[in-house]
């Protein structure tokens, strides 16, 4: 009833090229925001904010970077993790060096670092094709893992040999540090993933997205209408080392507040291209369904026996919990491969035609 | 100049001054690369048949291997263990091929890829409700597989080889050439190689593709096992033990995807590669680089024959 286009005229080519073409999911968004920015920090408590939107949010921008490369431009990529990890230890390393320049920044720029890194183990893309590409960023990844634990200049020379990370405020607020309050540092988190979502969207929707779609649609035939290889695929690579190395430093300065080299691990690779997957390869929306899915399910299944009482030792409920998540991922993958955003797009449908069938 | 003296002439150096010693690491990396070759094996079975890159090699391994020293330790014979075992591997492949791929047919590498990723999680999360987490030791005795040492003397010094190792090697090399016979001579194999080049072409002749994912993955599990038994006798079986199969991934690569003689000689690269490279370079850079040495020799194979050493030529059409 209320999803229907009808009377809605596009009257200019851009008005039809629009990303949201209709009202309905003008004002829908516009709800989401107003949600996200103002009541979520108001009635939310401490665990909601620290423990399901702060990493939702901050997992969803490394999807959305890994979509670029895998989605869009058609490269698989285990090396996510490590990408990240170059972030977070170029943040570090910023901020030790240059403390009084505000960390927001340090985290936006310690993007263009894990850029460099990207174009540079991108390079073999150009030569070598689908799983043994994949392959072959695996080697980045346990490279990089590597150094995070062997160079200690990259930690500071901590003893523990992780990340500590320091107390930076932002407009005389802390921001990072165990001081700063779990609100701040949402309203910072959410601020920089829906200004790098929506940069996101515009580039995909652009000469460049099309440019990167042409390459993974074909990359031959992109190549002779006048694609120019090198630099597509090396683009890719940079933009999506810039959006996983922002996430990355946002994990250790705005969630974790301080961590080791095994949170770049090659689980966290994997964590990430489950969540594009199952999310929607080619969809920004997806990346966003897919990091709740794939985060917040572990949650909820953990949840689960304590509240229906059930007595269970909690290694039974983890070796469960490994299980089920396995079981559910095959299970979306047979019931929809085209991910959560096709069904999304499936359900948006059947509402715009109901009560009728098509 | 010191460094590249380091780099270039040191190791050499070293290796003529000790020959013993590097006669031992050359082993070394000879038998880790043997047992590389066979879980690359698995994946090239898969890979050939189906074309799913079956993520779930390693955890197979694992499962395989605790099955059975699960089953013996509730008091099953060995033997009788070993044979129920490859019943178990055999129940997985036919439920793999019912419930994973027949649903996913036709669907991108991508998608399957991730299913096996799913299978991973489904199996170590069995494997611990089963048997728990704990590592467990292999019956190596009981299977009458041969324990100790046997050392020789000579270039300058005592090379000792274990005799798990010398079976291992035989075992597998046993193996390949069971593996080789079947796909050369037997109908099935022939079957299996049909479905490789083409599946719709296979399928208009007659050939069942379900029957023979189901026999692929099954050969897999077996292959599973003989690995499984291989790496647990030479330390113990454990969850830790699903890592090698990332160790045999640039295996892959550089043998090509889709060549079972690639695999081996792949493995064998890698693993003396890797020895050679911890020990003789590995101190220059503060050891530890064995997590990724594979993957730049592999890499760099790579660059020069996309499609590895054994691949089959990658022919691109519009």
């Amino acid at each position: 009833m209320l999803y229907r286009e009808v009377g809605q005229y596009k009257t200019s080519y851009a008005a039809d090229m629009a990303v949201f073409p209709i009202l309905q999911d003008r004002i829908g968004i516009g709800v989401i925001l107003l949600v996200a920015f103002v009541v979520i920090p108001l009635i939310g408590n401490d665990f909601l904010l620290q423990a399901v939107m702060i990493p939702f949010l901050i997992f969803s921008l490394a999807a959305i970077g890994l979509n670029l490369l895998t989605g869009y431009t058609g490269l698989l990529s285990l090396g996510t993790g490590a990408f990240m990890g170059v972030g977070a230890y170029a943040c570090l390393k910023l901020t030790t060096y240059f403390p009084q320049v505000n960390i927001v920044i340090w985290i936006i720029a310690s993007g263009f670092f894990s850029a460099a890194v990207g174009v540079l183990f991108g390079l073999p893309s150009l030569r070598i094709k689908g799983f043994y590409l994949a392959v072959a960023t695996l080697a980045a990844q346990f490279f990089l893992e590597w150094c995070f634990i062997r160079i200690p200049w990259l930690y500071n020379y901590a003893i523990s040999g992780a990340i500590e990370v320091p107390k930076r405020t932002l407009a005389g607020i802390p921001l990072t540090g165990p001081t700063a309050t779990a609100t701040t540092r949402y309203l910072v988190v959410l601020s920089i993933v829906v200004l790098m979502t929506w940069v996101a969207s515009n580039l995909v929707h652009g000469r460049i997205g099309r440019m990167w779609m042409a390459v993974r649609d074909m990359d031959l035939a992109a190549e002779l209408i006048g694609i120019r290889l090198l630099r597509a695929k090396l683009l890719a690579f940079a933009v999506s080392s810039f959006y996983c190395g922002v996430a990355g430093a946002m994990i250790v300065f705005l969630w974790y507040g301080g961590a080791e080299a095994n949170v770049f691990a090659i689980d966290q690779s994997f964590l990430i291209l489950f969540m594009v997957i199952i999310g929607g390869l080619g969809t920004l929306m997806g990346s966003f369904f897919g990091a709740a899915l794939i985060y917040i399910l572990p949650i909820v299944l953990r949840m689960v026996p304590e509240a229906f009482g059930l007595p269970l030792y909690p290694a039974t409920v983890e070796h469960l919990q490994f299980l089920i998540l396995g079981a559910l991922i095959i299970v979306f993958l047979v019931v929809e491969p085209s991910g959560l955003a096709r069904l999304w797009q499936i359900g948006k449908q059947k509402l715009r035609v109901w009560p009728f069938p098509y | 100049m010191h460094l590249l003296y380091q780099i270039f002439v040191d190791p050499f150096v070293q290796m003529g001054a000790a020959p013993d010693l590097f006669a031992q690491t050359l082993w070394d990396g000879l038998v880790a690369g043997v047992l590389y070759a066979l879980i690359a094996l698995g994946f090239v079975l898969i890979f050939k048949a189906s074309g799913v890159f079956n993520f779930a090699q390693g955890i197979m391994v694992v499962f395989a291997a605790l099955t059975l020293v699960g089953l013996h330790e509730h008091g099953v014979p060995a033997f009788l263990a070993l044979g129920l075992t490859i019943v178990v591997m055999f129940v997985l492949a036919f439920s793999v091929e019912r419930l994973m791929l027949r649903p996913l047919v036709n669907q991108s590498d991508v998608i399957l890829f991730m299913a096996t990723f799913g299978l991973t999680y489904i199996l170590i999360g069995l494997g611990q409700l089963i048997f728990g987490g704990n590592p467990k030791v292999m019956i190596t005795n009981e299977l009458y597989l041969p324990s100790g040492e046997l050392r020789f003397k000579g270039l300058g010094g005592f090379v000792s080889f274990q005799k798990i190792d010398i079976a291992a090697v035989i075992i597998a090399s046993l193996m390949v050439a069971v593996l080789a016979v079947f796909f050369q001579r037997t109908r099935i194999g022939r079957a299996l190689r049909a479905v490789a080049d083409s599946h719709q072409a296979a399928l208009s002749v007659g050939i069942s593709l379900e029957q023979i994912w189901v026999i692929v993955w099954f050969a897999a599990g077996v292959v599973a096992l003989t690995t499984g038994i291989m790496w647990g006798a030479r330390s113990e079986v454990s969850f830790s033990l699903q890592i090698i199969a990332l160790k045999a991934l640039p295996v892959l690569i550089l043998g090509g995807l889709t060549s079972i003689p690639g695999a081996i000689v792949g493995g064998l690269i890698i693993g003396v590669g890797e020895k050679l490279g911890e020990f003789y370079w590995g101190p220059l850079l503060g050891g530890g680089i064995e997590t990724w040495f594979a993957y730049v020799i592999a890499l760099g194979f790579l660059v020069f024959r996309p499609q590895g050493l054994f691949g089959e030529k990658i022919i691109e059409r519009i």
